[in-house]
């Protein structure tokens, strides 16, 4: 090690044990631990480690897994589900609300996944089910945009506590198998959007399947054109299919619905037309419990074609994010507090089951029926 | 008078040190928040690139001009702690953001910096890696941290009570 002569000469053992114990050090040392300690206790503070009872992404995702026990490999939500191999051509339309890749006349690669709501992939696919599909456009220049919609007009809950809240008052009684109605009841009057929402979704009926079901975005979002001028916008994926209604009776078949599907799919592919409703000001957009006016101005800003769907597997929709925010520049979050929530619960999620051992799921398209 | 840093060294130490902090902040804070998650992700990406450009200018810059000897009386085993401290600050500066973008990357996640502006993956999409990569991301923030802490406290003991010059080799606000 190279030394300099021209440092200055200090008394002899300045850097000894006994200069570190002399009383005026010692006082020294207590500050610079003061100092240390404060550092240490903002970022502990900052972590949120000194307020444990706060409700963050990981006692979120605990709970989900407490309640409906673990499916390890499997998406802590929507685990009952198939890939979709397809493409959206874009109309040009949506390009007046919207710079995004997406919007501008075209074909875009798609893929993405249909399933129904729920922890676990062994379920039996019921009347009751929430149907979702979540979709991936491929767009240049490594942009993306994830989406993932539902078959119901309104989320039921607002935000990240009344999701967990509705959560823990859906858990099942171990008695019963069904959640006890007193803690359904408390948690519907202390969340009377929920109560509200959730009678609009039980009024909307449901199609007879995936093919015919329309999906919806449910969060609005911020749709900035090329000038820049910003749009409230929420989307719908409007099939092309004829609606028909659930049968009366559920079909006994366990993946009915999945093999339906493929039925419908070997006669050729499915569409839906990607419809955007306009926001004007006014229309709630951080609360996804309130529908907008029915009369609000759309655009159909192009047709998504599903052409196979395949089961789930390594390097296809199984090891997809669909995080909400992942968006092409010319999208934007809204106010909406769900939509951070999601991204982040999903990640925690996402992560999980990243490093867990896969097993195949029950959905197996080709097989069954 | 004592050795003291270039001012190029100590202007780049400075500017680093306020981010790398702020990155370790927003970092344990975006990971624990439902509400700010998706705004600190957004800022935490595009600074940890930042991040990983300023500390490959810092590495060249230290070899055009060196650091200041440290003092001549200096015990051995000190001046052993000084020099492996720094090169394990320096490692970490440039393996955090480089395994934030290698899991991204493997998570089949696009790497968004500002707007549309995009960096290409670096790795194939992989859960495998992925689950490799996103534990060891915060295993090393917390070493660096830790890195970090002992950092200030060794600074704040040659400025308290060793008193021999080393603390205003880089504070001194003079070229």
């Amino acid at each position: 090690m190279a030394t300099d002569p021209s440092w200055p000469s200090e008394p002899a053992g300045r850097y000894s044990l006994s200069t570190l114990l002399a009383p005026a050090a010692l006082m020294r040392l207590g500050i610079i631990a003061l100092v240390l300690l404060g550092v240490a206790s903002a970022f502990a503070w900052t972590a949120g480690w000194l307020s444990p009872g706060r409700l963050d992404q990981v006692r979120l995702i605990d709970t989900f897994e407490a309640v409906n026990g673990a499916h390890p490999g499997f998406r802590r939500n929507h685990a009952k589900g198939v890939c979709l191999v397809g493409w959206f051509d874009s109309s040009g339309a949506g390009a007046r609300l919207s710079g995004a890749a997406v919007f501008a006349a075209g074909r875009i690669p798609v893929v993405g996944r249909l399933s129904i709501v729920g922890p676990s992939p062994e379920v039996a696919d019921g009347s009751e089910a929430v149907r979702s599909m979540a979709l991936d456009f491929t767009l240049p220049d490594g942009e993306a945009w994830r989406t993932s919609m539902n078959d119901i007009p309104v989320f039921p809950v607002k935000d990240a506590q009344g999701f967990y809240e509705q959560l823990v008052a859906l858990k099942p009684d171990p008695a019963t198998g069904k959640p006890d109605p007193a803690r359904v009841a408390a948690f519907l009057s202390a969340h009377p959007e929920a109560a509200r929402a959730i009678a609009l979704i039980k009024g909307a009926p449901s199609s007879s399947g995936f093919a015919n079901a329309t999906y919806n975005g449910l969060n609005a979002f911020r749709f900035v054109d090329v000038d820049g001028k910003a749009t409230p916008v929420r989307w719908s994926m409007r099939p092309v299919d004829a609606f028909e209604p659930e049968p009366a009776e559920t079909p006994r078949e366990k993946n009915y619905l999945f093999d339906a599907l493929s039925a419908r799919l070997r006669q050729g592919p499915a569409q839906w037309h990607l419809i955007l409703v306009i926001g004007q000001p006014g229309d709630p957009t951080s609360d996804a419990t309130l529908p907008w006016p029915a009369d609000r101005e759309t655009i159909d800003a192009g047709t998504l074609t599903v052409a196979a769907i395949e089961s789930e597997a390594t390097g296809n929709c199984r090891d997809i994010e669909f995080d909400p925010l992942v968006l092409p520049s010319g999208i934007e979050p809204s106010d909406d507090p769900m939509l951070s929530a999601r991204s982040a619960a999903y990640s925690v999620s996402f992560t999980r089951r990243a490093g867990e051992t896969k097993t195949p799921s029950p959905v197996q398209v080709g097989r069954g029926r | 008078m004592p050795s003291r840093f270039p001012m190029a060294s100590r202007l780049l130490h400075w500017t680093m040190a306020a981010m790398v902090l702020a990155m370790l902040f927003i970092g344990i804070a975006m990971v624990g928040s439902l509400a700010d998650y998706h705004r600190l992700v957004a800022i935490h990406r595009p600074l940890g690139i930042l991040i990983l450009v300023l500390v490959a200018l810092r590495l060249a810059n230290r070899l055009i001009r060196p650091a200041p000897p440290l003092p001549l009386d200096m015990p051995g085993i000190l001046r052993f702690a000084a020099h492996a401290s720094h090169a394990l600050l320096y490692a970490l500066m440039v393996a955090l953001p480089l395994v934030g973008w290698a899991m991204l990357s493997a998570a089949g996640n696009p790497v968004v910096l500002i707007g549309a502006w995009h960096l290409p993956l670096i790795l194939p999409p992989s859960d495998a890696l992925y689950a490799l990569l996103r534990p060891l991301h915060t295993v090393l923030a917390f070493v660096l941290f830790a890195t970090f802490l002992v950092h200030l406290g060794a600074a704040l003991m040659h400025a308290l009570i060793f008193r021999d010059g080393v603390f205003q080799s880089m504070v001194s606000w003079r070229r």
